[in-house]
C-alpha cells in the first residue's frame, strides 16, 4: 500500500491522529478543531499538540466545557461550508451532545432532502484499561451505530488512523471517529508521510488462518492477538484475525469471506453484550455464510453491567484466557 | 428586576404612537406592508387550521396571535442572514422567504416542506426544544469566520430557556462574539407550563445578563417596535458587536397544537379579550386609521388578494406528485451504504414497486 518513494515513519497511534488533522488543515483552510483543552495544552492526550501554534486560536478552538455547544455548533459550522472536527474529551462524556448527533448531525441531510449536510468529524478517545477516573472508560459504540446517518470509525494503529482520519475528515457524512485510548502509545507502525486515506467500511486481515475467523477492533485488537499467538503455539490451529475498523457500515465482503473459508467465527470486543455490535456482525454472518457455518459463534464481550472503577477493570475486560476458550470452543465443537 | 427591562412600545394598543422618534424612521407604507404580511400570515394560519380539521393536512401548529414578533423580526434581516425556525414559526418563515406552498407540504408530512428557495438560509424547523440555538451560533460563526457580515437569527419560545442548549448557545455566542440574534418569544405558556412555573424569574431578557450580553425586552405585538429592536440588533452584529437576546414578549390564542386543548389549562377568555386589546393586527389598523391610511375597501380588496395566493398553494399542494421512495433511502448518506441498499431492494422485492 505504501509505495517505496514515499518517506515514512514510526509513530504511535496518537502521532497519527495528530498528523493526519495536521495534513488536512494544511490543505484546507476549512478544516478546524474544536474541543476542550485542545489549544495551548494541546489536548489532554496530546492529539493536537503544536496545532495551535502552527494554525492560530481560530482553527485550533479551545470551547467552553460544552459538549453539546462542541457538536451543535459544528453542525451549524459545518453546514455553512466549514469541516469541523469536534475532539469530545472522552467517549463517556458525550451523552450531553447526544441529542445534537442524534436528532440533527445525522438526518439533517435527510431532512433537508440534500440541502443541507453535515461533514463534522467528532473524534473521542474511549475504552478501558487505563486505570481512568470513573466515567472515563465508557465503550458505547454501539448507541452511534444505531443511529442512521453517521458512520462509525475505529483505528487501532498508527498507520489506520491516520488513513482513516483523513478519509473521515474527507468524508460528506459524519464521522464518529473512536480512538482507543489503550492503543494510543502502546505499539508504533510505519505511516507515510502525505495525505493517503484507507476507505471507510473496510476491514483489515491482520493474520490470516484457516480454523476460525476472529473479528475484534479497538484496544481488543492487541489483546486478540496475543491471545492467539500462545494458543496457536499451543493448541496447533491457525487462526484468522481481522480488525474490523469501520463498524458501520460493516465490511461485508471481507466478514463473509473470511467465515465462509474457516467455517467458524468468534467476535471480541469490550462493550457489553447485549446490543453490541457483535451482534451486527453475527446477523451479517447468518446472512451470507450460515450454511457454512461448522460450529455456533463465539463471542467474548464486556458485561451488561457499568464499566466498573479501575480495581475491577481487569475483570471487566475481556482477557486472553477468555479468548483462548472461546476458540477453543469453537474449533472443537 | 423587571423594572430594568421595560417592556419597549413604539405604538401602544390603541395604536397610539409610544416612540415617535422611532417612528419616525419607519415610513407608512412600510407599516402597510407589515400589515398585509401579517394579515397574510393570520389567514394562512386560520386555514391551515381548516385544512387540519378536514384531515388534508397532520397535526398543525398555530401561531395566530404571534404574527408582530415573527414578522417583524423576519423583515428586519437581509438576504444572505440565516433563520432557524422552531415549528410554530412559519409566519416567520414565509416573510423570509419560504414558499407557501412548501409550508403546507411540510405540514402534510412532506419533507419538501424543510427545503427553502434556493438561496434562501432558512433551516428546517428544530423539533427538540432549544437545540436549533446551536445551529444558529455555528452558522453565523461561520459567516464570521469568512469575513462576512451576514449573521444569523434563531427563534425559540419561553420555555427552551430551561434547556441546557439554551445557556450553551448564549454562552458561545457571547464568548465568541458571534453575530446571532437571539429572539425568544415569551408567548406566557410552553404548552400547559405557564411562565412562573418554567422560571423564577420575571423577564427572559434578564437572562442575557450572565452571559454580559445586549438584551432587552420588548412588546413582541408591536410589529414597530419588534422590526426596531430587530434591526437595531443586526446592525450591531454585522458591525461584529456581538449577539442579542431579545424577548419578544406575545401570545398564542389557540392551542399549542391541534391536537393539545388549551382551556384544561388555562382560562381562554383571555385570548378573546387580548383579540380586542393587545392584537398585533389591530394595533397598526387603529394606528393606520389615525393616519387615514386604513379602510374597509383596502383591507377587502387586500383580503381577496390574499385568499388568492393561499388557494393556489393548496391547489400546488394538493396537486403535489405523491412521495418518492428516494426521499426515504437516498439522503440518509451523500451515497446510500450496502445495508439501506439490500434494504431497498428488499423492501422492493416484497412491496413490488418500480
Amino acid at each position: 500500500m505504501v509505495s517505496p518513494a514515499v518517506n515514512t515513519k514510526k509513530m504511535t497511534m496518537i502521532e497519527g491522529v495528530r498528523n493526519a488533522m495536521d495534513e488536512m488543515l494544511k490543505e484546507n483552510e476549512d478544516v478546524i478543531i474544536l474541543g476542550e483543552d485542545i489549544g495551548v495544552n494541546g489536548g489532554v492526550f496530546r492529539a493536537t499538540e503544536g496545532l495551535h501554534e502552527k494554525y492560530g486560536e481560530d482553527r485550533i478552538i479551545d470551547t467552553p466545557i460544552s459538549e453539546s455547544g462542541i457538536i451543535g455548533n459544528s453542525i451549524g459550522l459545518a453546514a455553512n461550508g466549514f469541516r469541523p472536527i469536534a475532539e469530545i474529551q472522552f467517549l463517556g462524556f458525550i451523552y450531553p451532545g447526544f441529542n445534537q448527533l442524534m436528532t440533527h448531525a445525522t438526518r439533517l441531510r435527510q431532512r433537508s432532502l440534500g440541502r443541507f449536510t453535515v461533514p463534522v468529524v467528532v473524534r473521542a478517545p474511549y475504552g478501558a484499561g487505563v486505570k481512568a477516573p470513573e466515567i472515563h472508560s465508557d465503550s458505547v459504540e454501539s448507541l452511534f451505530t444505531h443511529m442512521p446517518g453517521i458512520k462509525v470509525v475505529v483505528p487501532s494503529n498508527a498507520y489506520d488512523a491516520k488513513g482513516l482520519l483523513i478519509a473521515s475528515i474527507d468524508d460528506p457524512d459524519p464521522v464518529m471517529f473512536l480512538e482507543p485510548l489503550r492503543c494510543y502509545r502502546s505499539n508504533r507502525t510505519e505511516v507515510p508521510d502525505g495525505k493517503y486515506t484507507i476507505d471507510i467500511g473496510r476491514a483489515s486481515v491482520l493474520k490470516q488462518g484457516d480454523d476460525i475467523s476472529v473479528f475484534t477492533w479497538g484496544a481488543m485488537v492487541m489483546d486478540t492477538m496475543k491471545a492467539i499467538e500462545t494458543l496457536e503455539e499451543e493448541q496447533n490451529m491457525s487462526c484468522e484475525v481481522i480488525d474490523l475498523r469501520t463498524l458501520y457500515p460493516l465490511d461485508k465482503e471481507t466478514i463473509s469471506a473470511s467465515v465462509q473459508k474457516t467455517g467458524r467465527a468468534a467476535i471480541i470486543h469490550e462493550a457489553p453484550a447485549t446490543g453490541g455490535v457483535s451482534n451486527d456482525v453475527i446477523s451479517l454472518i447468518n446472512d451470507t455464510s450460515f450454511l457454512y457455518l461448522r460450529a455456533p459463534i463465539q463471542r467474548v464481550t464486556g458485561f451488561d453491567t457499568p464499566v466498573p472503577v479501575y480495581s475491577l477493570e481487569q475483570e471487566y475486560l475481556p482477557s486472553a484466557a477468555k479468548i483462548q476458550a472461546a476458540i477453543v470452543n469453537a474449533v472443537n465443537f | 428586576m423587571i423594572e430594568d427591562f421595560p417592556m419597549q412600545q413604539i405604538i401602544n394598543e390603541d395604536g397610539e404612537i409610544v416612540d415617535a422618534d422611532a417612528l419616525n424612521d419607519i415610513s407608512t407604507e412600510k407599516v402597510k406592508s407589515f400589515y398585509y404580511k401579517m394579515l397574510c400570515a393570520r389567514m394562512l394560519d386560520k386555514k391551515c387550521v381548516n385544512l387540519q380539521r378536514q384531515g388534508k393536512i397532520g397535526t398543525y401548529v398555530p401561531y395566530e396571535g404571534q404574527e408582530a414578533a415573527q414578522i417583524g423580526s423576519a423583515v428586519a434581516l437581509e438576504e444572505g442572514d440565516w433563520i432557524f425556525p422552531t415549528y410554530r414559526d412559519h409566519a416567520a418563515t414565509l416573510t423570509f422567504g419560504h414558499s407557501m406552498r412548501n409550508l403546507l407540504l411540510n405540514w402534510r408530512g412532506r419533507p419538501e416542506g424543510n427545503v427553502p428557495p434556493e438561496g434562501v438560509n432558512i433551516f428546517p424547523p428544530g423539533i427538540p426544544i432549544a437545540s436549533q440555538l446551536l445551529h444558529a451560533t455555528g452558522a453565523a460563526w461561520a459567516e464570521k469566520k469568512h469575513g462576512s457580515d451576514r449573521v444569523s437569527l434563531v427563534y425559540f419560545g419561553d420555555g427552551a430557556t430551561s434547556e441546557g442548549d439554551f445557556h450553551e448557545a448564549l454562552n458561545f455566542g457571547s464568548v465568541f462574539n458571534i453575530p446571532t440574534i437571539f429572539f425568544n418569544q415569551n408567548n406566557g405558556y410552553a404548552i400547559s407550563v405557564p411562565m412562573e412555573r418554567q422560571m423564577k424569574t420575571k423577564t427572559i431578557a434578564q437572562k442575557g445578563l450572565a452571559y454580559d450580553m445586549d438584551c432587552l425586552r420588548i412588546d413582541g405585538n408591536d410589529v414597530l417596535a419588534v422590526f426596531a429592536a430587530t434591526k437595531a440588533s443586526v446592525d450591531r452584529a454585522r458591525a461584529n458587536q456581538g449577539p442579542t437576546l431579545i424577548e419578544a414578549v406575545t401570545w398564542r390564542y389557540g392551542a399549542h397544537t391541534t391536537a393539545d386543548d388549551a382551556s384544561k389549562y388555562r382560562d381562554q377568555n383571555e385570548s378573546e379579550t387580548r383579540r380586542e386589546t393587545t392584537d398585533p393586527l389591530l394595533r397598526v389598523q387603529r394606528y393606520l386609521q389615525t393616519q387615514n391610511t386604513w379602510n374597509e375597501d383596502w383591507l377587502k380588496t387586500i383580503e381577496e388578494e390574499i385568499t388568492d395566493e393561499i388557494e393556489t398553494a393548496i391547489a400546488e399542494m394538493e396537486a403535489y406528485p405523491e412521495p418518492d421512495l428516494r426521499q426515504l433511502f437516498d439522503y440518509v448518506y451523500d451515497r446510500p451504504t450496502w445495508t439501506i441498499q439490500e434494504q431497498v431492494n428488499q423492501h422492493l422485492a416484497v412491496q413490488g414497486e418500480e
